[in-house]
């Protein structure tokens, strides 16, 4: 953190609490093209972070470093106090296996922005799966926590149904349902209204507020509705060029925004001073 | 299967020793039918036990040797590419007569019906490693990361989310490769295995009927042909669950 660290950088009550999530100046490079420069960043338990900025900005490789499915070049990631892509070896920080990675991404779930549903499978069991595989549920129990979760994003008929029949919306909402069965303490929504059709995406947002508003789970939202992330955002962060650029509570950052960048991306968007798009 | 001895002498004396005549001509096509009939019947129990044991095994190596071919370790890789390639890349017929003439000389012998049936695993188990591995590769990468992000282990990927979908994507491919190899088949005879195209051959040395023999043979072959094409079409249907 730069400047913004003397200042109030969340509207969220941290005080006293420790980041369950920290990045430490973490890179990423495909190739020559470097999309994340030495990147500090925490999030707190319970905390929701909005991740605006351009294309091609890094938002998305940093969700995706968080869930394991890139390998950071630099850096490191702890959550709750573990080394996510390292292991301690007599002091030493040495690459972690699969072995160690399944044990600590246990507490990070993620939402893609094409839902990536298994299409083999009917909702209930695409929900049922991991639970019953991975955390060892009984079947019995697994199914008892889906159908609370499908009830919560109003997907309860649909339970026998297999995903191809499922609009996108309706398909979003299941994947978020599937999410959420596993209890993680951090959730990643990486673009979830980006794929789908204009009038869809409300009820998928609407789904997500309600997470949020209930939830202690902290959330990072990759997106680019602004006005939802300024109802739902704790704090902002703006990325370009794979830094951050400025991060703040939506009010500041929405209102007053202090880099250049971040004004012309903003304008971008047509976004008044509340967030709302016009 | 009889193994290396061919057909049993007492089998062939019962089924020709009744003809009428050892002139070839004298022989009338309708008792040419009568008479090579628990013959070719005779073989046909062989081939379908060939297209059996030679299918599943190589089912069991398409698996294998395509699941090999993506493995993470390197020289899995090769060895698995190496051994693919070689037996896609050789004739079935000389590989046949390789594990029948050649590989005792070597000091290997193996049963007839065992060659036969090793040799059309390795041929059509090679073809069906890359039908398996084309078709997990097929399967988007999107659903790799969701079982990721469900903190799913690699074999439980592979098993629950990966292999069911690709399965259905190599079915239609593994229907055309079982009808190869029940027609490969036909290739064993000249190794003196006892199947049906063995049979014919046999019996159009001693009496002769070209025209209505090989018939027999070509019906016999379609009748496991529209079979095998009937089990494959029930396998898609039974495995499109989910499908719009």
């Amino acid at each position: 953190m730069t400047d913004t660290q003397e200042k109030r950088f969340t509207a969220y009550d941290i005080d006293g609490k420790e980041p369950i999530v920290k990045y430490r100046k973490i890179s990423k490079s495909f190739g020559d093209n470097e999309v994340l420069k030495e990147i500090d960043f925490d999030l707190y338990p319970g905390e929701r972070v909005a991740i605006i900025g351009p294309s091609g900005s890094g938002k998305t490789t940093m969700a995706r470093l968080l869930m394991t499915l890139e390998t950071p070049t630099a850096g490191t990631i702890e959550v709750d106090g573990r080394h996510l892509w390292h292991k301690e070896v007599n002091g030493k920080l040495v690459p972690a296996d699969e072995k160690h990675l399944h044990e600590v991404r246990g507490d990070i779930g993620m939402v893609f922005q094409h839902f990536n549903l298994f299409p083999h499978m009917t909702i209930m069991r695409n929900l049922t799966e991991a639970p019953v595989k991975v955390l060892g549920l009984p079947k019995k129990e697994a199914e008892e926590r889906a159908k609370e979760m499908l009830e919560k994003v109003g997907m309860s008929e649909k339970a026998k149904d297999y995903p191809a029949s499922l609009s996108g919306g309706q398909q979003q909402r299941v994947a978020i349902a599937r999410a959420l069965v596993m209890r993680p303490k951090v959730m990643l929504f990486d673009e979830p209204t980006s794929a789908l059709d204009p009038e869809t995406v409300g009820e998928v947002l609407n789904v997500i507020k309600d997470i949020a508003k209930q939830g202690d789970m902290s959330m990072m939202l990759i997106t680019h509705e602004m006005s939802f992330a300024r109802e739902v955002a704790d704090r902002v962060c703006f990325f370009d060029e794979g830094k951050i650029q400025e991060q703040g509570p939506p009010s500041e950052i929405f209102t007053n925004p202090e880099t250049e960048r971040l004004r012309e991306f903003l304008k971008g968007f047509n976004v008044n001073g509340n967030g709302e798009s016009q | 299967m009889t193994g290396g001895e061919g057909i049993p002498p007492a089998l062939w004396n019962k089924a020709t020793s009744d003809f009428p005549c050892t002139e070839r001509k004298d022989v009338i096509p309708i008792d040419v039918y009568s008479r090579v009939l628990p013959l070719l019947l005779d073989g046909f129990v062989v081939t379908i036990q060939l297209v059996i044991f030679a299918g599943f095994l190589s089912f069991v190596m398409s698996f294998v040797g395509g699941l090999a071919r993506l493995s993470r370790f390197a020289p899995v890789r090769w060895v698995a590419g190496f051994i693919i390639e070689f037996f896609r890349g050789t004739s079935l017929l000389v590989q046949l007569f390789w594990l029948y003439y050649a590989l005792p000389l070597l000091g290997v012998t193996l049963p007839t019906g065992l060659v036969g049936i090793v040799a059309l695993m390795l041929n059509y188990g090679s073809y069906g490693s890359e039908i398996v591995r084309s078709s997990i590769l097929a399967i988007p990468k999107g659903q790799t990361e969701a079982a990721i992000a469900l903190n799913m282990t690699p074999f439980q990927r592979m098993k629950s989310i990966i292999l069911p979908q690709a399965f259905r994507i190599m079915l239609p491919s593994f229907g055309n490769l079982m009808i190869e190899l029940m027609k490969g088949t036909a290739l064993v005879a000249l190794i003196t295995i006892p199947d049906m195209t063995y049979y014919i051959k046999e019996a159009r040395n001693t009496i002769g009927h070209d025209t209505q023999l090989f018939s027999m043979l070509l019906v016999a072959y379609f009748i496991i042909g529209i079979a095998l094409t009937m089990l494959f079409r029930w396998l898609e249907r039974k495995f499109s669950a989910g499908r719009v």
